[in-house]
């Protein structure tokens, strides 16, 4: 867990500045002690992103709420990715679940479908409190800060990714899957609100092996 | 619009940790059936691979937007091609994100 931990520390400064812009966009919404519950107990950037820009453009909760939901959906292929790692019961399992997030995620991925759970909460214990305290901060403090994309902040987040994904490139079965989800995504972006693209594109591991195997 | 407020909250924090939830539940502590072994080792790729899309060209709303995030990731590229730690390849994308944005 320690070992999670460090390697999300880095993840943990991006998720201060990531609340940090939060707060500071949620503010004039919800108001600060809103934009601080939120983020203390829904704790899904991107999630919390995607309803405040519903309510902030008059949408109603229910909009909100189904925006939310739309971009956590993608927790439902990561959870079953990490199911045959854990080794609790029922209510064990069903916790560290909502330990996941993105980057912890893709940090404890080992390969070749398992993940280190421990290496995942410690990865997510580094940047939980990290996105609270940004959200905190931009809530109280405002305006008063730079705006996190002029750091260009906003890039870390697919290099992050990329990272990840070339190392699971190293598994031939793993290139034409990862083509096919990267174009399912690249085409329904412009198209289908944020969050659809991910969840289709986790359906390109359906792409048949034999017939893979039977090209190469 | 402050009741909305605390309802998609409400709302949303249920629904989260339903999500969460879902695929530790369902699939946890059994054999999975041989499909499903051979496919889920697979999901991380695809995943990975479309949030390296949806992070680089996503926009606000329903549209693809080219912007400095694209030198960003092209920066990140190189620096992962030199074999360099993964916080570096990152700084090196926002690094050169922020440095495009800085000239445009």
């Amino acid at each position: 867990m320690q070992a999670g931990l460090r390697a999300g520390l880095p993840y943990g400064a991006a998720s201060l500045l990531l609340g940090l812009s939060f707060g500071v966009l949620a503010r004039p919404v919800m108001g600060p002690l809103a934009t601080i519950v939120m983020s203390v107990v829904v704790f899904a950037g991107s999630a919390q992103f995607a309803a405040l820009a519903v309510l902030s453009a008059g949408g109603g909760a229910a909009a909100a709420i189904v925006a939310g939901m739309l971009l956590n959906l993608r927790f439902i292929p990561m959870g079953i990715a990490i199911a045959p790692s854990l080794r609790a019961g029922r209510l064990g399992r069903a916790l560290r679940g909502q330990a996941l997030v993105d980057a912890s995620w893709a940090l404890a991925n080992r390969g070749g479908g398992r993940f280190d759970i421990e290496f995942l909460l410690g990865s997510t214990l580094a940047q939980y409190p990290a996105w609270v305290a940004g959200t905190v901060i931009g809530a109280l403090a405002g305006s008063a800060l730079g705006n996190p994309r002029s750091l260009g902040l906003d890039a870390i987040f697919p290099a992050f990714f990329l990272g990840l994904l070339v190392v699971e490139l190293r598994r031939p079965a793993a290139r034409p899957v990862a083509a096919l989800g990267a174009a399912i995504a690249l085409v329904l972006t412009p198209l289908t609100p944020a969050g659809v693209p991910i969840i289709v594109a986790s359906l390109a591991v359906a792409l048949p092996g034999r017939r893979v195997r039977a090209v190469r | 619009m402050s009741t909305a407020v605390w309802i998609t909250i409400g709302g949303l924090c249920a629904a989260t940790a339903a999500i969460k939830a879902f695929g530790p539940l369902v699939f946890g502590a059994r054999e999975l059936p041989p499909i499903l072994a051979r496919v889920i080792p697979l999901l991380a790729p695809a995943l990975l691979a479309a949030l390296v899309v949806t992070e680089t060209v996503g926009g606000s709303g329903r549209s693809l937007v080219i912007d400095a995030r694209v030198g960003g990731l092209l920066a990140a590229a190189v620096a992962i091609s030199r074999r360099w730690p993964l916080a570096v390849v990152v700084l090196c994308a926002a690094a050169t994100t922020a440095l495009l944005r800085a000239l445009a």
